[in-house]
């Protein structure tokens, strides 16, 4: 036991999580922000922009994220030098930042529209018959009704980013909860388990009350028909 | 046809309001709108009746675009129904329109209901919106529900502030599309009520509709449509004593015969 919690000594494991936390909290808000114009796109009534909407779905979501990290680290940093800030851990963490928010945005675009889904055709033809334009009534009416459709798969969502947000490892932010890991267990192979127990632990502590939240937001929030 | 009589070359107060000509529309194989021709004028009650399938609902959301057409010109004050964009939306704000299941917005309060288009499509002061809305509400009876979401609403209730909500964009022309056809037996005189005593104002009316007491008190004419075919005109009176095809006298004898 005391062998055990030498290692919150040695290392900081909170801070590591802090790390995937933060990287989750600006990937949340971008892929949802990104995930919210994709599906204006597939719904709106113009080909080319319902066409770049499912597109983006379609190479994101059946591209793996490890490779979509690994392509921001190598790719974009490494070979073409685009660099998101001064310091180099700072630029690493942002390019993660952006490849979890494009691979996730693609998730959050199919649970706003499955959102959209439970908006009847009724509410639109409403909106256009007293004279709203697409935009408007898509802001209006459509998007905060299909918001409140799409909470609980929206929580899906946000939980398995938050989960992918180890994979930034593969994105080289070294300083996230399974790059500490790995350093843990190359060091302290006499607690393999115990390691990888408080790590599975910790993610279900932060994963677990999101679920909980967005059943409880999902119930509150229908919208009554 | 008096509506013929009166027409005028001018977009003046004696052209035609709503104006078909040579409308078609197919639904894959099936021709549901053959070549209508029909125009209605200012302050005329126009009552649409026939068969399930007759087209009748089709042409009544062909006249503000919720269905497209695939030939032929619908014309409202003059002016030829753009295909899309912020023209249509404009021309849409000009047109009323209640529907068979009341679409009140199902998140905004009654009140919001009718504000709305006056606030974000006419850019009318929220102040101004509302106490119009609350004397549309009152005209129709709901003024106490102001503040209820739709869901807490009855049906006929909910109809009437669709009526309400039409009439605060204050349109040229109000098109019903079935408004009583999803209520309750014991609600469908409140929502005809509020319509009789619209179109006892001038309000130009266009009603798809089964109520043939609806017809006999407010229309000024019935139109009596089979297989996407405007099969009979006449008046109310006309129509439901002496109708002269065929078609329409079976469908009659259907309908009015319990």
């Amino acid at each position: 036991m005391e062998n055990y919690l030498s290692l919150f000594e040695t290392y900081d494991v909170p801070a590591a999580f802090w790390v995937n936390i933060q990287l989750s909290f600006w990937a949340a808000i971008w892929a949802l922000a990104i995930g919210t114009v994709l599906a204006l796109f597939r719904i709106s009534p113009i080909p080319s922009l319902q066409w770049f909407g499912a597109a983006y779905v379609n190479i994101f979501r059946n591209t793996p994220l490890t490779i979509i990290l690994a392509f921001g680290f190598l790719g974009l940093f490494s070979v073409m030098q685009i660099s998101l800030a001064d310091e180099l851990d700072v630029s690493l963490f942002r390019i993660a930042i952006v490849g979890l928010a494009l691979y996730h945005a693609a998730f959050a675009c199919e649970a706003i529209r499955s959102g959209v889904n439970t908006v009847p055709l009724g509410q639109a033809e409403a909106a256009r018959a007293i004279g709203l334009s697409f935009l408007p009534a898509a802001r209006l009416i459509i998007l905060p009704q299909a918001f409140r459709g799409a909470i609980a798969p929206l929580g899906n969502v946000l939980i398995a980013l938050i989960k992918n947000s180890t994979v930034a490892a593969a994105g080289s932010v070294a300083t996230e909860a399974s790059g500490l890991m790995k350093t843990m267990i190359e060091f302290r192979s006499d607690l393999v388990i115990p390691i990888f127990l408080t790590f599975a632990l910790g993610f279900v502590i932060l994963v677990i009350p999101i679920g909980l939240l967005t059943t409880w937001a999902s119930r509150k929030l229908a919208v009554a028909r | 046809m008096t509506s013929e009589q009166r027409r005028a070359p001018s977009a003046s107060t004696g052209s035609p309001l709503v104006s078909l000509k040579r409308v078609n529309k197919h639904f894959g194989d099936l021709h549901v709108l053959r070549d209508i021709d029909l125009e209605v004028a200012r302050g005329e009650v126009v009552v649409v009746i026939g068969p399930s399938g007759s087209g009748k609902s089709t042409l009544c959301r062909a006249i503000n675009r919720l269905e497209t057409i695939d030939d032929g010109e619908i014309t409202i004050d003059g002016k030829v129904l753009p295909a899309e964009g912020k023209a249509l939306a404009k021309l849409r704000a000009d047109v009323g329109m209640v529907f068979q299941s009341f679409n009140l917005f199902a998140h905004k309060s009654i009140l919001e209901n009718v504000t709305l288009g006056p606030v974000k499509v006419k850019g009318m002061k929220g102040s101004e919106a509302k106490e119009l809305a609350m004397s549309l509400l009152k005209r129709v009876g709901v003024d106490n529900q102001a503040q209820k979401l739709p869901a807490q609403l009855s049906g006929g209730q909910q109809q009437r502030v669709a009526i309400a909500r039409a009439l605060a964009m204050q349109p040229k022309v109000m098109l019903f599309d079935e408004p009583t056809s999803a209520l309750d037996p014991e609600m469908i005189n409140e929502v005809l009520d509020a319509m009789v005593s619209l179109a006892k104002e001038g309000m130009t009316m266009i009603v798809v509709t089964h109520e043939m007491g609806f017809a006999r008190r407010a229309a000024d004419r019935v139109i009596f449509m089979a297989d996407g075919q405007i099969v009979e005109q006449a008046t109310p009176e006309e129509f439901f004593t002496n109708p002269q095809s065929e078609r329409a006298r079976d469908f009659l004898g259907k309908i009015l015969s319990h």
